[in-house]
């Protein structure tokens, strides 16, 4: 089975309508999004739920106010700046600022302290009109997006093996931090979305790095590449050198933001150059992450 | 005044408000990059780095000697960072958090404090380049590629600014990480004002709405940006209006400002008319923390 993580580094570069065109292009595939923080992908392919899981993870402290005699110790040793003062002379939590690390709790010596487990998202299998899609929904402020990642690819492929799919097709986050180290681990082939703008090339090195650091196979796609040609050379040109495929560069056109307007992906569009280009580079991808499996069997 | 730009989408402009904000800043000011996994903020602000100095996070080093294999770190730690196998108590240094409750429980004081490199924070200046003499200062995290946790490294940046801050009285201006989560969260959370910046496309609206969600239990004032104004026709403004949220700005989608960001020239020095609009979101953000300030003096006293 192979898996393919779409990635970026900077966010906006054109992560989620790639990977929306590439699930209606792509033979048998299991989707997923895992861009738990923002989610997306779900607004192109409008998938209907087959069913809603709870994402629970990891801790919070919380301070029984009666327990509490208000002796400090636990705001003394809370390296997070989570227990503050409170009415009464007695301490409680600030759960924004709570890591969940259980410190309070073990020195209290009143047992006043006591981890709650989070409750952080949810998590859905649903069906779209590409394939099973595994997606899931962060709640705003959580935290362990690199968790609910590892969980969400488990299902996806678990899925894919009893569905006799050969292809876990994944929408991935911005950056370079847990949610996306989590999705690049041991997939055969990361598609870094790019464009020509100072931010667009500094944050692809950046990730182009993470997947060299990882040992992950990397293509590179250019997005809006008539912004700064000579840019899109020289980024073309940087990912050759470095040992990835540039699998291709689409021009800026505002066919994205329209077929994202009523909720389709690119190669729902009547047949133009544009979907032509999505296409051919989807192509070279597929050739690509073939070959790469050939070489390594 | 401390502002925090940020947005649930990536790519909505966060950067770009940032570096435009800066260059027609009324006051002394203090650009901090947030954003420790891509900061950006310096490809447009051209600062001079004065120092760049690793940051660390304190992780457990474990002296075999003195270890009894008691099993009371092993059984405190969440984050599964310490593990015994057979006779021997295992590290996990990518798995801590840093709390150092395994220090303070270990009876035998067999684990003393070593470090993990998070990245790097970096100090300097913009001089500015209007002319005027005026300088802004900069600081800025920078993730180490493959450290997965941003927001210690973070924390760490947001204490930079806080010994800054003591140095003069100035503003500050934080280009926070995209996203709701952890590391969004931890940017904003000390500001004074939150400046969301989205795009009316669907993908825009939709994580707008989750920011808003995630960042209105702070009880901050906050305002929207609707930048690429044009380029959809999501209903971002009626989100706005339908949670009293004001729109201080709205930014037409122009193709000149889009290349000169290609060429990294921040939008007003693309469109210069753009100078008085952002001018207009700093009163208005000014006017918004007054107002909040005055409406909580009489709780303080």
């Amino acid at each position: 089975m192979r898996e393919i993580v779409v990635v970026s580094g900077k966010g906006g570069a054109g992560k989620t309508s790639l990977t929306g065109a590439f699930a209606a292009l792509a033979e048998k595939a299991v989707l997923c999004d895992l861009d738990v923080d923002a989610p997306d992908l779900h607004i192109l392919l409008r998938p209907k739920k087959r069913f809603t899981e709870d994402f629970v993870s990891g801790f919070e402290a919380h301070i029984v106010p009666e327990a509490c005699v208000g002796c400090g110790v636990c705001a003394d040793m809370c390296r997070y700046g989570a227990i503050v003062f409170a009415d009464g002379g007695r301490f409680a939590v600030s759960p924004l600022r709570c890591e969940g690390c259980g410190v309070c709790e073990a020195f209290c010596s009143e047992k006043a302290a006591r981890m709650i487990p989070r409750h952080c998202g949810e998590w859905y299998v649903s069906d779209s009109r590409f394939g099973t899609m595994v997606h899931a929904r962060l709640f705003p402020g959580s935290e362990n997006s690199g968790k609910l990642v590892s969980l969400l690819k488990r299902q996806a492929k678990e899925i894919a093996e009893k569905e006799g799919a050969s292809l876990v097709l994944s929408d991935g986050a911005p950056g370079i931090g847990c949610p996306v180290i989590s999705s690049l681990s041991g997939v055969s082939l990361a598609v870094a979305v790019t464009e020509p703008t100072p931010s667009g090339i500094h944050d692809l090195e950046r990730v182009l790095g993470l997947c060299a650091h990882f040992r992950i196979p990397a293509a590179v796609v250019i997005n809006k590449w008539d912004l700064n040609p000579e840019a899109s050379q020289a980024i073309e040109e940087m990912a050759r050198a470095r040992g990835h495929l540039a699998a291709g560069r689409l021009p800026f056109d505002p066919l994205v933001t329209r077929t994202m307007a009523m909720g389709q992906v690119l190669p729902e569009a009547p047949p133009c150059p544009f979907t032509d280009e999505v296409a051919a580079i989807w192509k070279r991808i597929e050739e690509y992450a073939g070959a790469l499996r050939r070489e390594k069997a | 005044m401390i502002v925090s730009i940020a947005s649930g989408k990536g790519g909505a402009g966060k950067t770009t408000v940032s570096a435009a904000l800066a260059a027609v800043w009324d006051g002394p000011l203090a650009a901090v990059d947030l954003d420790v996994e891509e900061p950006n903020l310096h490809l447009f602000l051209h600062p001079e780095i004065a120092s760049e100095t690793p940051a660390y996070l304190e992780i457990p080093v474990i002296d075999e000697e003195k270890c009894d294999l008691c099993r009371a770190c092993v059984d405190l730690c969440r984050f599964k960072a310490l593990a015994m196998f057979g006779d021997t108590l295992m590290p996990f240094p990518d798995m801590c958090h840093g709390c150092g409750g395994c220090m303070a429980i270990c009876p035998q004081k067999a684990i003393s404090p070593g470090k993990r490199e998070l990245g790097t924070v970096l100090r300097g200046l913009i001089r500015d380049s209007g002319g005027a003499g005026r300088s802004i200062g900069y600081l800025a995290g920078r993730l180490r590629v493959g450290e997965a946790m941003s927001p210690p490294l973070m924390r760490q940046v947001k204490e930079e600014l806080t010994r800054l801050l003591e140095t003069a009285p100035m503003d500050a201006v934080l280009d926070a990480p995209p996203g709701v989560s952890c590391p969004a969260v931890c940017a904003v959370m000390d500001s004074e004002f939150i400046l969301l910046v989205t795009e009316p496309t669907p993908f825009g609206l939709h994580d707008f709405s989750l920011a808003f969600e995630a960042f209105a239990p702070l009880k901050k004032p906050m305002g929207a940006v609707i930048n690429r104004a044009g380029i959809g026709d999501a209903p971002v403004a009626e989100f706005c209006r339908d949670n009293g949220l004001p729109v201080l700005a709205e930014i037409p989608y122009d193709r000149a400002v889009a290349e000169g960001y290609a060429r990294g020239r921040t939008a007003v020095e693309a469109n210069p008319a753009l100078g008085p609009v952002f001018a207009g979101v700093i009163s208005a953000m000014r006017a918004a923390v007054a107002k909040m300030a005055a409406k909580e003096a009489p709780c303080a006293r």
